[in-house]
């Protein structure tokens, strides 16, 4: 059975393989700034190992930039970041480097390198970090691009690639070092709701054949409540709730139910204080 | 505003040097090597590719300036001084003028465009986070490589602008071309191609300094990385001539 046609449920694969006691990710007090406008506001967040964790929220509510910065890729104004135990203010840039290689990401954009191909891609990591021969290398990124139903578009270039296909080129890319972290950025935005949902299949695949910890990054509802073991919801920064997949359907919060009911924020905005935001002399963003 | 700005950019430059040659000498410590089909590959594109259309304008300069010094010399009737005129200032100076300009033009707008498109798209960033440093990766090969393909360059540029000298000279000053190409590197001196082959270093370090920092700094996706291409040969060539000078003023004191 290849990993696609594997079905899943929520309760197929309970939380039986999530070590309690263990985390993985743990964010603490974490704030950031984006100049002078404020991103996150104090957002504490840990992550079990084996569980899969969704973050969501609206636009601009500081989920991307929560993943930017548990990636290490830019420095937060205050509060605390430690993954795998390691804390990324304290850490040496040697260990750092060692950490990354136990990290795998996979870009909503795909971020593959568009002058490679795509057996190319996949095996860049391998190349660039490793020391194994040609010979093994081709066959481990083939390997990985099986897994993600991939196999045999190796030679392809990624402007020859679906939307799907880029995601799934991108994920085999990003597990091509077999890491214990894997964060998706938006994994099923801008695709059919048959290849989201295969999207949402491999990533629980991945969970159960590999023991993965991952952190996903979405705004579609059918995919987070599909694939999460827990969900936390970001609202203007700061962290909403968090919780089960039914708990946050039975949340009595109204920023959640907006969430859930796709319900705009502006539904009751009143029509005097639109206009004078409008026409203020120092109009900046709300 | 535009001042700060241009010192935070050749800061960065430098910066950009710095880790180039820091990750040379210890990459190998990080898991971070240079490979060396990746320096090869930058000789070949930087370097090689640009052989023909280097050695044509080399050749057609060394007319030029046969023609113009010519003229020029007969009004004291010593147009015999041409072939030394030529040998000492096509290796001296216009050698490596020519020749980091055409390398600015396709090289330096090429690692512009490169890096430009991969801060746009992301591939940066999916760097950073596999744990490949950018500058290791992206920066170091094609500064290793224009290091070494442009004193290679301007080698073959001497000998062609000095043979275009030659097609030109040889009517006038009744020798034949073998002649006339022995006697020219009979008068040159090691100084004077060392001074060519320095100055053509410091141009290829430029070039792909300015590249790398002007497409690091892209914004604004396509519009932004074309920007990117033109600022880079339009700042590269202007570097390059300021470099000149300077290093003509202390290489021929």
């Amino acid at each position: 059975m290849s990993t696609t046609e594997t079905k899943h449920t929520s309760k197929q694969q309970p939380r039986s393989q999530i070590n309690e006691h263990e985390n993985v990710i743990e964010v603490k007090g974490l704030v950031t700034h984006y100049g002078q406008r404020k991103i996150l506001d104090g957002v504490d967040f840990e992550v079990k190992k084996g569980e899969i964790r969704v973050v969501m929220g609206g636009s601009g509510s500081g989920k991307s930039t929560l993943l930017w910065y548990m990636l290490g890729l830019y420095q937060p104004t205050a509060g605390e970041i430690k993954l795998l135990g390691k804390d990324l203010q304290k850490i040496s840039f040697n260990d750092h480097l060692n950490l990354k290689q136990d990290i795998g990401v996979s870009f909503q954009s795909g971020a593959l390198f568009s002058s490679m191909s795509v057996g190319d891609n996949v095996a860049l990591p391998l190349r660039e970090l490793t020391d194994l021969d040609e010979n093994t290398i081709r066959i481990i990124s083939r390997m990985k691009l099986e897994v993600v139903n991939l196999g045999g578009f190796h030679k392809l270039m990624p402007a020859q690639l679906s939307g799907g296909m880029i995601k799934r080129a991108a994920l085999a890319r990003s597990i091509v070092m077999d890491p214990k972290l894997l964060f998706f950025d938006e994994p099923s935005a801008g695709l059919d709701p048959v290849v989201a949902s295969e999207i949402d299949d491999l990533i629980l695949s991945l969970r159960d054949t590999m023991g993965m910890s991952m952190v996903v990054v979405t705004h579609e509802l059918d995919s987070a409540f599909k694939i999460a073991d827990r969900i936390t919801v970001l609202d203007n920064g700061k962290n909403l709730i968090t919780g089960t997949v039914e708990e946050i359907k039975r949340s009595t919060n109204k920023r959640v139910m907006d969430l859930l009911q796709r319900r705009s924020r502006h539904d009751k905005l009143n029509p005097t204080e639109y206009l004078r935001r409008l026409t203020q002399e120092n109009y900046t963003l709300s | 505003m535009w001042a700060y700005q241009a010192i935070e950019r050749i800061g960065y430059a430098m910066r950009l040097f710095w880790d180039s040659f820091y990750w040379l000498f210890v990459g190998r410590k990080y898991k971070q090597k240079v490979r060396l089909r990746q320096v090869v590959e930058q000789i070949r594109v930087n370097g090689f590719d640009a052989l023909p259309i280097v050695m044509a304008l080399a050749f057609v300069v060394g007319m030029m300036l046969s023609i113009q010094l010519l003229y020029a010399l007969s009004d004291f009737g010593a147009q015999s001084q041409v072939l030394l005129a030529i040998a000492k200032s096509v290796t001296r100076e216009f050698s490596p003028l020519i020749t980091g300009i055409i390398v600015a033009g396709r090289s330096g707008a090429a690692i512009a465009a490169r890096i430009g498109s991969q801060v746009v798209s992301q591939e940066i960033d999916a760097l950073k986070v596999i744990g490949v440093v950018p500058v290791r990766y992206l920066v170091l090969p094609p500064l290793l490589g224009l290091i070494i393909s442009m004193p290679l360059l301007v080698i073959s540029a001497d000998v062609l602008a000095i043979f275009g000298g030659a097609i030109f000279s040889v009517h006038d000053l009744d020798i034949s071309i073998s002649a006339y190409m022995l006697e020219s590197f009979n008068v040159l001196v090691i100084g004077d191609v060392m001074q060519g082959l320095v100055k053509s270093v410091v141009f290829g370090i430029i070039i792909v300094l300015v590249g790398a920092t002007t497409g690091f700094h892209v914004t604004g996706g396509a519009e932004g990385v074309g920007k990117a291409t033109t600022t880079a040969v339009v700042v590269s060539i202007s570097f390059i001539v300021l470099a000149d000078m300077i290093a003509s003023y202390f290489l021929t004191k």
